[in-house]
């Protein structure tokens, strides 16, 4: 069977990162903070573990910019809809 | 038709293949990206609606760990995580075009997939038996709509993995094409995507 090398990103790395960062999350969950500072930062984790999964595993960072547009084209949507929601609680 | 080669309206709305600068990606992968916008919009539909009733019906919900338990679901997301690992070194063995190795990787994935639908089971078992049902309230629909869902997605996952695992073994994907072990790829990477979201708003928050 032919053999072809090729370059690929540290997958291994990127599966530490996200252990890791996962570890972190269940630390932080049940620190004695306050609510907003917990949830701010749970969700500031969950983002950076999800876009090291787009950019390297979905390797969006390796595609050409037209496949990227489409690709992030439904994030302003799901943005508007959950910021609508959350607003109506602290108008 | 006098002139083969002039650009009519026809063609203009309906292009010849090769006319089409096209987006750069083949097929198959550019109808998995917008299946995957759609997947994107109907999870924020389920998100938003959570949000509204958490917020508005804070005291439904238990602290973190009371209810749902966080340690097995801790190992499950560690399971989810590996099995993306396990998906991407699969394309990686395809474009390298070995077969071992593809094999392999994907039977992981398979594994590691199949035992995530396992947990879950076992978690839902474990929770319908205290009493914690979809009728319980709103803590309890939510909880099992968005991890049902998503456990749905799992489960599709991993028949299609099945599939193109078994066409591996047949030798169907080449370092030349392998689009099928890339195409299930990225619909595998954004489930674990959902549930990395799902993880910290269900079970952490």
């Amino acid at each position: 069977m032919e053999q072809v090398k090729h370059s690929h990103p540290n997958y291994i790395g990127i599966w530490v990162a996200l252990a890791v960062l996962t570890a972190v999350e269940l630390g932080v969950a049940f620190l004695p903070w306050s609510k907003t500072t917990l949830i701010l930062l749970l969700i500031g984790l969950a983002l950076w573990k999800a876009l090291l999964v787009a950019l390297y595993f979905m390797h969006l960072r390796f595609e050409p910019n037209r496949l990227r547009i489409l690709a992030i084209a439904p994030l302003p949507l799901a943005v508007i809809l959950v910021t609508a929601v959350i607003t109506e609680y602290f108008w | 038709m006098a002139h083969a080669h002039a650009l009519t309206h026809d063609d203009v709305m309906r292009p010849p293949a090769g006319r089409e600068p096209g987006s750069g990606v083949y097929n198959e992968k550019l109808g998995m990206w917008v299946f995957l916008g759609s997947e994107v919009m109907f999870f924020t539909s389920l998100i938003g609606a959570y949000i509204i009733l958490r917020f508005g019906h804070p005291e439904k919900w238990a602290p973190p760990g009371e209810v749902l338990n966080v340690p097995v679901t801790a190992v499950n997301t560690f399971l989810l995580i590996c099995s993306s690992v396990t998906m991407v070194k699969a394309f990686a063995s395809a474009q390298d075009g070995n077969q071992r190795a593809l094999r392999s990787w994907l039977l992981a994935t398979v594994l590691i997939g199949a035992s995530f639908v396992g947990v879950q089971v076992y978690e839902y078992a474990e929770l319908v038996h205290k009493g914690f049902v979809p009728s319980e309230g709103l803590y309890g629909s939510t909880f099992f709509t968005m991890t049902g869902f998503h456990g749905f997605h799992v489960t599709v996952g991993v028949l299609c993995m099945m599939f193109v695992t078994w066409r591996a073994f047949q030798g169907k994907y080449t370092a030349t094409d392998h689009r099928g072990v890339e195409v299930i790829g990225l619909y595998w990477h954004f489930v674990d995507l959902v549930w990395i979201i799902l993880f910290t708003i269900v079970y952490l928050i």
